[in-house]
Order: C-alpha cells, then structure tokens, then sequence
C-alpha cells in the first residue's frame, strides 16, 4: 500500500490557475495526442483562486472563444473608472491614469473562471487533479527536470505515517511546467537551483487583500471600478484600494500594500480595515455582511525580475515567473498569454529551450517592458514615483534606463531605526473583527494533525534577535495570525506557528527579515476555500 | 455478496453556508461540494468488507442532478465497481429518496445496503429507515463497529447511553456513524481508473416512483449572530454581571 506509483506524461503542469489551464488548452488544440495533465493543490479548481479581477477578455476570447457562453458565477462588463486620492477624511478625483482604463473588460471571480477553464481542458481530454500538491522536483543525472513528485497524504503531526498514510504518486513527464503563481515553493527551489535569476534585479512583492459583500439594495452601480492611492498608507509605502462594483447588490473591495514598506510595526491587514473605515467607503459598506475574504502576496518586479523562465525540462509561466503588470494591477491575462505561448513554443520546437526569449520577444513581453520603471519609481514615494509614473507613459516606456527593485525581506528598518509615521488610523466598527474572524470568511479546511507546513529554520532567534532588532514582525504581516509569540513558561516568550490558519499567502516566505521560512504546500486538500473571489 | 452504498451530494462540511438573497435557499454557485462525510464512511466500510473477503460487488448509488457524477466517481475512486445515478433537477424528500432507493434494491438485490445515518444538508436521519421498512429489512443505525457473520451482521450502535451491540439478519440496511472508520486517501492511478468504470443513469421519471411532498419549507434563517463579549476584571464584577443578565 505505501509503495509509490509513477504515472506517466508528456506534458505536467503544476497549478490550474489561468496560466496552468491555458497552457494545458492550447496544448491540446496544438496536438491532440499529447498526454498532459494539471496539478491543483485546492481541494478543487479555483478554491485557491483569488485576484481582483478585472480581466482583459481578449486572450480568452482568442483561445476559448465559448466562455462567454456559460461565464463565471461572477461576470459584470466593467461600466466607468474612477481613481482618487484619499486623505483621512476627504476623496480627491484624479485623472484615470491611462493604463487603468478597463472599457471592454469585465470584472469576474478567478475561481469561477479556473473552474470553467479547467472544464474546457478536461472537455479536450486533459487530466486535472485537484486535491494534489506538488511538493518536489524529479532531476535526472543531467540536471534536467524529468517530473514531479505529488504531496504524501496521511502523515501524523511528528512525521510519522499515519493508518492512511498515502505517498504521492511520482509523475514523469517529457516537459515539466511550473504555473504555482506568486511565489510558488517548486518554483522558488528550481530559481535557485538553476540560478534563474542571475542578472536580474530582486524580484518584488505586495499583499493583497480581498472581500466580497452584499451591501442593502440599491447601493452599487454595477460595473463601477473605483481605485485610490494615499490614506492610509505613509508617502513611503506603495499600494492602494481597488472596490469593485458587482450585480446582486454585492462589491468587491480589496487592498494591496507594497511588501517593501519599512515599519517593522506596519501591518498590512490593518491598513485594509482602515481604508474600509474611510468616510466615503464606510458609508458603502455600513449595514451590509461579508460573503467570503481572501489574501494573496502579488508579484510586483516586472520584466526586469523576471527570472529566466527556461530550464532543461520545464518552465515557468504566469506569476511563478512574475508576468503580472502592475501599472495596469492585471495579472489574469499576461498568465493567460504566458501559459498559450509556453504552448505554442512546446508544439513548435518539442522543447522548453528558447521559451525564455519567445516569450520576452512576444506582445506580452513588450507590454511588460513598456512598464518597467513606473513600480520602481514609488521606492522614492509617492508624489516622486507619480511624476515618474507620468514620464514613464507618455514616453511609452522608450527612456533608456531601467529602474532596480530592491528585496522585500532586506526593505525593513529595525525598531531602534523605526520612525513610525502618524497613521492617524480611526476606531473601527465594520467586521472582520480581527485577523481570526477574517480568517472565518475564508473557509479553511486544514487537518491539525498533519506536520507545521511553514518551516523555520532557526526559532532560536525569534525570542532574542528579532525581537529586538524587529519586534517580530511576523505577528504583524501574517494576515491570518499563523505567527504568535506566546509565553514559553519559563518567563520568556517563544514562535508558535497556528499552521491551520494558514491561507496560502505566502507572505512570511518573502518579507521575514532573514529569510528563514519556507512555505511548503500542505497535505492536498488543505487551505482556503475561496467563494466566488 | 453485493453491497449497494448510497450516497449524496452536499455542500462540503468547510463551507459557510449562507442563506440566499431571495430567502427560499442556500448560496450554492462557487460552492464546493462534497460526498456526505458519513456516506464516504459507509463507502469505506464496503471496501474494508470486500477487502476481508465478505463480500464481492460494490455499488454506489446516487439521486441528483448529472453534477453527482462527480460523487460517484470520487466513490469509483475509491474503489467501488459501478455506479448507478437518479438523474433529477428535483430535491427529493427523505420518503422519496428512500422509494427510489427502494426501486434499485429491488433491481439490484444487494446483500447490505449501506448509508450514511443522514446527510448533513437536511440533517434528515430518515432515508435509511424509511428504506429498511419499504423493504421489509432490518436495520441497524448509527453503526460504529461492523461484523458480518454468513447470513447475520453483528453492529455496535452509538446511542445516546454509550453503545449497544445488536444482531441483525441480512439483508439489511445499516447506517454509518462517524467513528466507524476513517475514509481513505483517493489515489491518482485510482481517479484514472475511476474514470473507465460504468456509471449507468436513469432518469428519476422511469422508475415511477410516487412522491407527493410531505414536508413543506417555511423559511430559512441564518442562526442569530453572537453578541460581543466583554472583559471582566474581577470575581465581583463576574458576579454583578451574571446578576444583571438574571442568571444568579
């Protein structure tokens, strides 16, 4: 019962996200005798899903042409931009930066569109496991990628292996394709194996967050995309609030703050709840219930992080290489493209060489160079990184210089460094509560009886040297409260690690200030179960 | 032997569910949906069965829309040899359900029939004995031990006292509780063959089962919220609260 069976393809990829899915559907239109099969660590399709989402349709429209005939549960045409400054108590309008107009797009739930590009590619003969994890890389002798080892099931709290205990099956394959989105731990591990990201400035972060409500009738005007800057974040951190307006008396609202902020004391989940309690949001929301809520880390570095997306054997597409566009906040369809043209290259030359260049030669790769500076032109705040912004688009991105980024784990001041900045942040009466009732709107099914799935290295400094070089700023950036300091009985405090709160963000792997957690995937199965986000 | 198992599609015991805009329902679109946890126990028990040898057939069964089939075969996955799914769009009551069911012991003549003691949507714990009476069978309820013996099971039940050990003749209907076993872990290959088994639909209207509705719905309300606590310093204040609130 405990041997480990090896199953056979030609094709595994690891993620149904947009970019997994696509790549899975354009593989089999190219070739319909290809073998290809798609790993989904979420119980089911889209249970992990979580953007915005304002999605550009036309990659969708190009490659499955009937999506629009049974659209996701969420679909709303958007309808008239806003964007605003806000300051504690007033809304400034700007002018709607270029990029972010969004006529012909429409807003949707990412789960509900994985779920149905998962039935498009299992309509064309596609194997799509949910429920399985990839939890290690197959090499062989040469130091190529030869497949995937899937999560062992059933193992105890101590290691050992539990009455249904089930190894991971070993799945060979000719090509391997990485599409875990931001932050993915194979990914992370064939980066630094094959130095992916040697010549490429540090790759950059932000955390978004997510809730849907129903709000009392007659409060939203569908397909009003409203985004703002300033309050209540510092001129020195970057992000923003996104709300938008869905059919069924229901809005998405959300916030991303920037992972290179410097307040150790900064925390981001709070900033969420603050920009809620803003008078001309707080008068939106007042009255109405929290349907579901969701975290995500965002990636941020843009073409010039973008790690070299070829190795012998696989690939990576979407967010495990970071395609998203910031400018533009879309990342659906530059995973989408990424993952159709990783497709076309496979079916053209039967192998993952070249990819890297086809895709930077590609629309997508010139979209994302066009962009380049503007994120990292925030790093000197926000009025500066505007003007920049600015240049930067009316010159199309043609100025001959490309700005760095700077490593989100290395961007925190010490407490002793610290200048804490007037937050001038209010009382709050909206729900969630706190971080745990939040955590209640994502529904997460985690079996406790499985071991820690966040691995700290060293727990020797978190009671001593993070203390007071940081004051733990785990206890703060976690959005779900997986990192408490507790007393340890002994006068002292030590780590405890709530991994069953655990919401799949991966956060604490990119911005712990020395770079000792390592986000592993958790039995299949685990994590959030995202509603309609 | 032949085992029939039946099973349903629920809303998954980790979703918080919630009640519709309209009021007349549950939110199901972008739901995850599940086995009923105590019929994957019951599916697991049929595999533990033919595993000793006791028996050589297992049938899952299931009345819902064609979305069941993805029950079904998450059972197929875990070992069951075919599947038969009532195909209707309709909610059947717990009557109903156990008529129908009643139509596929008559077709399939099982043995055991196995099932969950109830789902946990409706929280019913009535198809299983409405189905033993129909048919004229023992039953054996809220089972947490199995033992079958030639002709006769031996079944530890689970009441409200402790546990009672009752011997019934087979066939019979026996309805699993949550400490019966532990389900386990569907296993890729197994999903690949699953997807190969025979799965045979009928449609609900074929079998000519009468189902006038003896239950009728009135409403559907989310439970109440909990009200906010608050932090008491000391014994005294402890006492003048629990005063106020007319507990002491």
């Amino acid at each position: 019962m405990s041997e480990r069976d090896v199953m056979e393809y030609d094709v595994v990829i690891v993620g149904a996200g947009p970019a997994g899915l696509a790549c899975a559907i354009r593989l089999r239109q190219r070739d319909d005798s290809l073998n290809v099969c798609v790993l989904e660590k979420a119980s089911e399709v889209g249970q992990h899903a979580i953007s915005g989402a304002i999605v550009e349709p036309q990659v969708l429209d190009e490659l499955v042409p009937q999506w629009r005939d049974k659209p996701p549960e969420i679909f709303v045409p958007a309808a008239k931009d806003e964007f605003s400054f806000l300051t504690r108590k007033r809304s400034i309008r700007f002018m709607t930066p270029p990029q972010m107009h969004n006529k012909g797009n429409v807003i949707l739930s990412l789960g509900g569109l994985c779920r149905r590009l998962a039935e498009f590619a299992e309509e064309l003969g596609v194997d799509v496991f949910p429920g399985f994890p990839g939890a290690g890389v197959l090499y062989d002798d040469n130091n190529t990628v030869i497949g995937i080892r899937c999560g062992d099931m059933g193992v105890e709290h101590d290691g050992t292996h539990g009455p249904n205990y089930t190894p991971g099956v070993d799945i060979h394959a000719r090509h391997t394709i990485l599409a875990e989105g931001c932050r993915g731990n194979l990914s992370k591990e064939l980066i630094a194996r094959y130095r992916l990201d040697e010549g490429k400035s540090p790759q950059t972060y932000g955390i978004g967050f997510k809730e849907l409500w129903r709000l009392p009738e007659g409060r939203v005007s569908p397909g009003l995309i409203r985004h703002t800057i300033g309050w209540p974040l510092d001129r020195r951190t970057y992000g923003g609030s996104f709300q938008y307006h869905l059919d069924e008396d229901r809005v998405y609202v959300g916030f991303i703050s920037g992972l290179d902020y410097a307040d150790p004391h900064f925390s981001p989940f709070e900033a969420f709840q603050q920009y809620k309690h803003h008078p001309s949001v707080h008068s939106l929301l007042e009255g109405g219930e929290i349907l579901s809520a969701g975290t995500r880390s965002i990636v941020e570095g843009g073409i010039q992080a973008l790690p070299r997306m070829e190795m012998p054997g696989a690939m990576l597409i979407g967010d495990a290489g970071g395609t998203l566009n910031v400018p533009k906040i879309k990342g659906v369809h530059m995973a989408l493209g990424s993952g159709v043209i990783a497709a076309d290259h496979l079916a053209d030359n039967g192998t993952t060489a070249g990819f890297d260049a086809a895709f930077r030669d590609s629309a997508r790769g010139r979209e994302l160079r066009k962009v380049r500076n503007i994120r990292p032109g925030f790093k000197a705040g926000l009025w500066p990184g505007l003007a920049n912004a600015a240049l930067e688009t009316v010159t199309f991105g043609r100025l001959p210089w490309t700005l760095d980024n700077h490593a989100d784990w290395s961007s925190l001041n010490t407490t002793a460094n610290a200048k804490q900045p007037d937050r001038n942040w209010v009382e709050r009466d909206l729900p969630p509560r706190d971080r745990l009732a939040s955590v209640y709107y994502s529904t997460i099914a985690h079996d406790e009886n499985q071991p820690v799935h966040l691995k700290v290295r060293d727990t020797s400094i978190c009671a001593t040297r993070c203390a007071q070089e940081y004051d733990n700023p785990c206890t703060r950036f976690c959005p779900a409260s997986v990192y408490e300091m507790v007393d340890d009985g002994a006068g002292g405090k030590k780590l405890q690690i709530n991994a069953a709160n655990c919401l799949h963000c991966k956060v604490c792997d990119i911005k712990d200030p020395y770079e000792i957690i390592d986000w592993v995937p958790p039995e299949g199965g685990s994590g959030p179960n995202y509603q309609n986000l | 032997m032949k085992i029939l198992v039946c099973i349903k599609r629920v809303i998954d015991y980790n979703v918080r569910v919630q009640i519709n805009r309209e009021g007349d329902g549950v939110v199901t679109d972008g739901v995850k949906m599940s086995v009923n946890p105590f019929d994957e126990i019951a599916v697991e028990e049929a595999l533990r069965i033919r595993e000793r040898g006791e028996a050589e057939e297992i049938v899952v069964a299931s009345i819902g829309t064609s979305a069941s089939q993805q029950q079904l075969r998450t059972a197929l996955a875990m070992g069951a040899d075919r599947a038969i799914l009532v195909e209707t769009d309709e909610s059947l009551q717990p009557l109903a359900s156990a008529r129908v069911l009643h139509k596929l012991v008559e077709k399939e003549q099982p043995g055991l029939v196995l099932a969950g003691k109830q789902a946990i949507d409706d929280d019913s714990n009535q198809t299983g004995q409405m189905l033993s009476a129909l048919w004229g069978r023992p039953q054996a309820t809220f089972a947490s031990k199995v033992a079958l013996d030639g002709g006769k099971a031996t079944v530890t039940r689970e009441v409200d006292a402790g546990l009672e050990t009752i011997e019934v003749d087979l066939p019979a209907v026996v309805t699993t509780d949550l400490r019966l076993n532990e389900p386990r872990f569907v296993k890729m290959p197994d999903i690949m063959k699953a997807k190969r088994k025979p799965l045979e639909t009928i449609a609900l209207a074929d079998l000519d089962v009468e189902m006038p509705p003896a239950l009728e719905v009135g409403a559907h309300m989310p439970p109440p919220q909990r009200q906010a606590g608050i932090m008491i310093e000391s014994v005294d204040e402890l006492v003048n609260a629990l005063k106020e609130k007319g507990v002491l």
